[in-house]
C-alpha cells in the first residue's frame, strides 16, 4: 500500500446463512477523501460497515487501517484504532443529555479509573473538565450546542443526526464512517449536512459515506464504490461511476437497463 | 458562558450556598438526634432503622448494576449472603476465629466482588429477561450451598445457621454494649446506627462520584445502547464486570454489618424474596437516581413496620375489635401501595427529578 492509503479492504467476504452479504469486496480509501459507498437496498453497505467496525467478524478478507490489520478486533478496539461510525437508524443514548452523549464519545481517549473517580484526584478533575469542554466544543461544531442539556431523544431528527456525528468525532477518529446521514432530511438540512461534512474533511478527517441521496453523493464524494448483491460492481470518481452501465442496471433493474442500452444503439 | 451549568453536576450545583450549608447542618443534627427520639418510642425502632439503612446500602449497590448499567439482577441477595457468611465464619466460635471487623469487612467485600465477577462472566452476553433468570438461579444456588455446606465438612453449619457472631469491637470498645457518656445512654443499636450512618454516607459519596464520572457515563451508555457504546470505544465486557463487582462488594459490606448486628445468620435470611424486595426498592424509588433509590429503600423498609404497629389498633378503634389478622392486612396494604405507586409514578418516586429540573433550567435561559 502507498503512504496515501488510510483503509485498505481486500477480499472481504461475509455470509449470513444462505445470504451472501459481501463477496470478495476490495477497495482503498485515501487520506483526506470523502469516499462514497452506494448501492441499492440490501446491497451490503451496512454489512460492510458492521464488518469494518468489528460488530461482525469477516468470513474472509481483511481490513488494513493505517497499516494495522483490523482482523479479529472488537468494536471498541476498532474505535480505539481511530474509526468512528454513526448508525443508519440513529443510535444515541436516548435518556442522556446531548452533552453527555458527546462526553461518552471521549471515553476511549480518556483514562480515569474507579479510583480516580471515587477520590476525585486532581488529574481526574482536570480530565473531567477537558471532557466537558471538548464535548461542548463539538456540540458547537455540529451546531446543536443550544440543545446541550436536552435529552437526546427530545432533539429534532436533524439534530439527532448531527449529535451522532459529534459523538463519533469525540472519539478523535481518523476515519469517520457515516451510515446514511442525510436519510429523512429535507433539502435545507441536507445542505447544512454537506457543509458540515466538507468542514470535517477540511479539518483532516477522512470520511466514508453511505448515502442514498445521489445529488449529495455526486457533489460531495471524491470517489464512489458501488455494491450490488454484496459484490463490487464499480469504483471510481463519482462522475464516471454515474455513467457505468452496470450501475445503471443495478439501480433501474437489469432488463430496463438492457432495453435502454438497446434503444441507445 | 453557560458551560458550568451544562455540566451534569446537578447535585453539587446549588444556587444558594449559605442555605445549602444550613440545610446540611440541620439534616446532620436531625440524623444525630434521631436514634434518641426513636429509642424513646421503643428500642425496636432503632433496630428497624438500622435494618432500613442496611437496605439502603443494598439498594445503592444494586442500583449500580440495575440502575446505572441496566443489568437486571434478581439474585443480588447472594452477595449480601456472601458478605454475611464471610464475617460470620471469621468472627464466631464456629471456626474459633475472631478477626477484627476492619479486617473482615474488606475481605467480605473482596469475596463478594469475586462472586460478582463469577456471576458476571458467564452472563456477559445476556440482557433483560434472560439475565434476570440466570441471576435468579445464581442467588438460589448460593443460598442452597449455604444450606447444605454442612456435610461432609461443616463449613456453614447448614440450615442451623451461625450463632454468637462477634459484634464490632475497637480494642475494648464494643458496639454491642450499652454505655453512658455525659448523660446520654448509647445502647448497642444506637452505636451501630452511627456506624451505619457513616458507612452510608461514604457509599453515597462513592455512588455520586462514580455516576458523575467517565466510568458512570460508560455504564449509562451500556444501559442505553450497548452496540453504540461498543462502537464508541467502551469495553463493555470490562465495564459490565466492573458494575457487577462494585455492586457485589457493596452488598458484601452490608452483609458483614448485618452479620455483626444480628449476631446470628442462617440461609433463611437470604431468600429470593429479599432480592425481589431490594429490586422493588430500586425501581420504586427511581432507577438510576441515587436519592430516589434511598427514598425507595427507606419507604419499603418502614411502611411494613409502621403498618405492623398501626393496623391492629386502628381496627380496634373503628370496629371495636380486630376483624382481620393484622399480618394479612399489612401485606395487602403494602401490595396495594406498590401497585398504586407503579401506576401513578411508573418511573419511580424520584425519576431523576434533579436532572429534569436541570433540563428545564436549561430551556429557560
Amino acid at each position: 500500500m502507498s503512504g496515501d492509503d488510510l483503509l485498505v479492504a481486500s477480499g472481504v467476504t461475509k455470509r449470513f446463512g444462505g445470504v451472501q452479504a459481501l463477496s470478495d469486496v476490495s477497495f482503498t480509501i485515501r487520506h483526506g477523501e470523502i469516499y462514497g459507498l452506494i448501492g441499492p437496498n440490501g446491497a451490503g453497505k451496512t454489512s460492510l460497515f458492521n464488518v469494518l467496525t468489528g460488530i461482525y467478524p469477516a468470513d474472509a478478507g481483511t481490513f488494513t487501517f493505517a497499516g494495522q490489520s483490523l482482523a479479529g478486533r472488537k468494536p471498541h478496539e476498532v474505535a480505539a484504532c481511530g474509526i468512528a461510525r454513526t448508525f443508519q437508524n440513529i443510535r444515541l443514548f436516548a435518556n442522556l443529555s446531548a452533552l453527555e452523549n458527546v462526553m461518552i464519545g471521549r471515553h476511549v481517549r480518556t483514562h480515569a479509573t474507579v479510583f480516580g473517580a471515587v477520590f476525585r484526584t486532581a488529574r481526574t478533575r482536570a480530565e473531567e473538565r477537558a471532557i466537558a469542554q471538548r464535548g461542548y466544543q463539538l456540540l458547537e461544531y455540529v451546531g446543536v450546542e443550544r440543545r446541550a442539556n436536552h435529552l437526546a431523544r427530545h432533539l429534532a431528527y436533524g439534530d439527532q443526526r448531527r449529535l451522532e456525528i459529534a459523538r463519533a468525532l469525540a472519539t478523535e477518529p481518523r476515519l469517520l464512517a457515516l451510515d446514511e446521514p442525510a436519510a429523512g432530511m429535507n433539502a435545507t438540512e441536507t445542505a447544512g449536512l454537506r457543509a458540515l461534512l466538507e468542514r470535517i474533511r477540511a479539518d483532516g478527517t477522512t470520511i466514508l459515506l453511505i448515502e442514498h441521496d445521489m445529488k449529495l453523493v455526486m457533489s460531495l464524494c471524491d470517489r464512489v464504490l458501488v455494491l450490488d448483491y454484496g459484490r463490487k460492481i464499480a469504483e471510481g470518481p463519482a462522475a464516471s461511476v454515474q455513467k457505468d452501465e452496470k450501475v445503471i442496471a443495478a439501480y433501474l433493474g437489469g432488463d430496463i437497463a438492457l432495453d435502454l442500452g438497446a434503444h441507445a444503439t | 458562558m453557560q458551560m458550568e451549568r451544562a455540566l451534569p453536576h446537578a447535585l453539587i450545583n446549588v444556587r444558594h450556598p449559605a442555605l445549602a450549608r444550613l440545610a446540611v447542618v440541620l439534616i446532620a443534627a436531625a440524623l444525630a438526634a434521631l436514634p434518641f427520639a426513636l429509642a424513646s418510642v421503643g428500642t425496636a425502632w432503632v433496630r428497624i432503622t438500622n435494618l432500613a439503612i442496611l437496605y439502603v446500602l443494598l439498594s445503592l449497590g444494586l442500583n449500580i448494576v440495575v440502575g446505572f448499567a441496566g443489568l437486571l439482577d434478581l439474585g443480588y441477595i447472594a452477595f449480601y449472603a456472601v458478605g454475611a457468611y464471610t464475617y460470620a465464619l471469621l468472627a464466631s466460635p464456629h471456626f474459633g476465629l475472631h478477626l477484627p471487623f476492619w479486617v473482615i469487612l474488606p475481605i467480605g467485600a473482596l469475596v463478594a466482588c469475586f462472586f460478582g465477577v463469577l456471576l458476571g462472566t458467564p452472563t456477559l452476553k445476556l440482557r433483560g429477561d434472560y439475565l434476570a433468570i440466570v441471576t435468579l438461579g445464581f442467588g438460589e444456588i448460593v443460598r442452597i450451598f449455604l444450606n447444605n455446606l454442612s456435610l461432609p465438612v461443616n463449613i456453614t453449619n447448614g440450615a442451623m445457621g451461625i450463632a454468637r457472631i462477634d459484634p464490632f469491637r475497637f480494642g475494648s470498645f464494643s458496639f454491642a454494649t450499652t454505655q453512658t457518656v455525659g448523660g446520654f445512654t448509647f445502647s448497642g443499636p444506637i452505636k451501630y446506627y452511627y456506624l451505619l450512618l457513616v458507612v452510608l454516607l461514604m457509599v453515597i459519596v462513592v455512588n455520586l462520584r462514580l455516576q458523575d464520572s467517565r466510568i458512570g457515563r460508560a455504564w449509562e451508555a451500556i444501559r442505553e445502547d450497548e452496540v453504540a457504546a461498543r462502537a464508541m470505544g467502551i469495553n463493555t465486557r470490562n465495564m459490565k464486570l466492573l458494575a457487577f463487582a462494585m455492586g457485589a462488594s457493596f452488598g458484601g459490606i452490608a452483609g458483614g454489618m448485618f452479620s455483626a448486628i444480628q449476631g446470628f445468620i442462617s440461609p433463611e435470611s437470604f431468600v429470593l424474596v429479599e432480592s425481589v424486595n431490594i429490586l422493588a426498592m430500586v425501581v420504586l424509588g427511581g432507577m438510576g437516581n441515587i436519592f430516589g433509590v434511598i427514598l425507595g429503600a427507606l419507604l419499603l423498609s418502614f411502611v411494613p413496620e409502621v403498618l405492623r404497629y398501626t393496623v391492629g389498633p386502628v381496627q380496634k378503634a373503628i370496629f371495636g375489635r380486630t376483624l382481620i389478622d393484622p399480618e394479612v392486612i399489612r401485606m395487602l396494604l403494602f401490595g396495594i401501595t406498590l401497585v398504586a405507586m407503579m401506576l401513578f409514578r411508573p418511573a419511580g418516586i424520584l425519576p431523576s427529578a434533579l436532572r429534569k429540573r436541570e433540563l428545564e433550567g436549561a430551556d429557560r435561559r
